[in-house]
């Protein structure tokens, strides 16, 4: 047995859990749609603010913040997943079985992306479906779903490393309030340059702005620090892969 | 009555002790909506110049939303505990015992309410320390108070029908993002006069939760708007009557003697 075996075999496993069971999809699904229908709808007047210059609109400012949030979320409920996979008892059936444990990580991985792309289909869907305007080309947009896309992996590598150490749900909310401060300390509502006070400051220093802005280049046609984001992205997501794969040696050593 | 008072005291002790000795219980509700609000305030601080917008700070605007947030987390919080007591077969146990329907569900209620009182005595100490003005001054302080208590009651007695209906902690837990949808879908982040798309205005106006979240508003920013506060109390009310009622149903139910 090879190790695509074991990844393909546990990725189908995951997304089966994620996708049929509602308590676990209905969350994954819901949220994002919740957050752009009440940040697009509810904050729309916010794009008249003096100095708020963004030429695809308001819908396409928060959609593409919507989209990076799905994605390292659809990682982080996936490590709830291998968290629930230990504390059950599954996880270490699975660590006797297969023959390349790397294989165990890659094919939670490869769940979290597909899981996501779920849900960014649907997103991608509703936003059109509500007028939402794309300056960029074929490219950008392309560029826009990878950039996503390395957050996905960012957010599951994170979380599931989170997840190889505790083994228990319990540590559920280490894997999500993180995640959830560095992408709401980014410039959510407004530009960068429209921030005041303290959130500027934190703003300017945090990766996740980079990214945000990148994307929403995309969407407006002229990506600002296209190489910038996505060495931040990949190495980001290199340094949480390192992460992941030393939790799994921990949770190896412990005898799961 | 007075065989009913013991009983509620003693069931209320123990939902309190309970309830104080779980620092997951308490945290979470006091600590995430005020990150939140601190996150929003920063980050929407720019929309104070918009024409029309209350008040000239965003955080005076965006305090009342803790309040109404910590309440979905009371709703939460008390739901699991009781499906807990169900699934460990505490409520069986009980119901073998003389104990009154009445006396379990208020007294069960009694700890959601204390911890509603504590976050409200937070929020309150937050905004204060952050430089917020009350213009209601002490006595809207004071009435805030009781509107806590009244919130966290009403939807602590939604969890508690929610509980005693399924008897599951997941599915209690599952149903959470339903309950955020009524807060996102409000007048939290802008005031209904300044949402710019009309069906999430319209949705924002019928829902009751930008009432509870206004009136909270209105104490902080405008000082005593008597339509704000009746509209505030009466949603809280009539949502109370509703669940105590069919938690009280559902408990009926749960606790037949057979």
């Amino acid at each position: 047995m090879g190790t695509w075996n074991v990844v393909s075999g546990v990725a189908w496993r995951t997304l089966k859990n994620a996708l049929t069971n509602p308590q676990i999809a209905l969350p994954t699904i819901a949220f994002p749609l919740f957050f752009f229908t009440a940040f697009a709808g509810g904050l729309s007047q916010v794009s008249k603010v003096p100095g708020f210059d963004f030429p695809p609109g308001y819908t396409a400012f928060q959609f593409v913040f919507v989209l990076l949030q799905s994605a390292a979320f659809g990682g982080v409920f996936t490590g709830f997943g291998v968290a629930r996979d230990f504390e059950g008892g599954f996880a270490k059936r699975l660590l006797l079985a297969a023959p390349h444990r790397s294989g165990i990580v890659l094919g939670y991985a490869l769940a979290a992306l597909v899981r996501w792309l779920v849900v960014a289909v649907l997103l991608t869907v509703i936003a059109f479906a509500v007028g939402m305007n794309v300056l960029g080309g074929a490219v950008d947009l392309v560029g826009l779903y990878v950039l996503a896309a390395l957050v996905n992996f960012c957010g599951f590598f994170w979380a599931g490393g989170i997840a190889m150490r505790f083994r228990t749900l319990q540590a559920a909310p280490l894997m999500q309030m993180p995640v959830f401060l560095i992408l709401f300390l980014a410039p959510v509502y407004v530009p960068l340059d429209l921030l005041q006070g303290w959130i500027e400051g934190v703003a300017s220093v945090n990766p996740v702005t980079y990214m945000l802005e990148t994307g929403r280049g995309f969407v407006a046609g002229n990506p600002p620090h296209v190489l910038g984001a996505f060495a931040l992205a990949i190495g980001l997501g290199a340094a949480f892969w390192t992460w992941a794969f030393l939790g799994l040696r921990k949770a190896e050593a412990a005898g799961a | 009555m007075s065989s009913a008072l013991p009983q509620m005291g003693a069931i209320a002790r123990r939902s309190v002790v309970r309830t104080s000795r779980q620092p997951a219980s308490i945290i979470p509700p006091l600590v995430f909506p005020v990150v939140l609000m601190a996150v929003n305030a920063g980050g929407l601080r720019a929309s104070t110049e918009l024409p029309g917008f209350p008040t000239e700070s965003f955080l005076a605007f965006a305090l009342a939303v803790p309040f109404i947030q910590g309440a979905l987390f009371s709703t939460m919080n008390a739901g699991t505990d009781l499906a807990r007591d169900i699934q460990t077969g505490f409520v069986n146990r009980l119901s073998l015992t003389a104990l009154r329907d009445s006396a379990l569900l208020v007294g069960q209620l009694a700890g959601v309410v204390l911890l509603g009182l504590v976050q409200v005595a937070f929020y309150l100490a937050v905004g204060i320390t952050a430089g917020v003005r009350f213009e209601s001054g002490p006595a809207g302080m004071a009435l805030l108070f009781l509107y806590g208590a009244l919130v966290a009651l009403s939807f602590g007695a939604l969890g508690a029908w929610l509980a005693y209906r399924t008897g599951s902690g997941e599915t209690i837990q599952a149903l959470f993002p339903v309950l955020f949808v009524f807060l996102f879908i409000s007048s939290m982040n802008a005031p209904r006069n300044l949402i710019g798309v009309d069906w999430f205005r319209i949705a924002a106006t019928l829902n009751p939760v930008s009432y509870m979240i206004e009136c909270v508003r209105s104490l902080i920013i405008t000082g005593w708007d008597w339509q704000a506060l009746a509209l505030g109390f009466g949603f809280v009310v009539v949502l109370g009557c509703i669940s105590l009622t069919l938690a009280s149903r559902a408990l009926r139910t749960r606790m037949t003697r057979t």
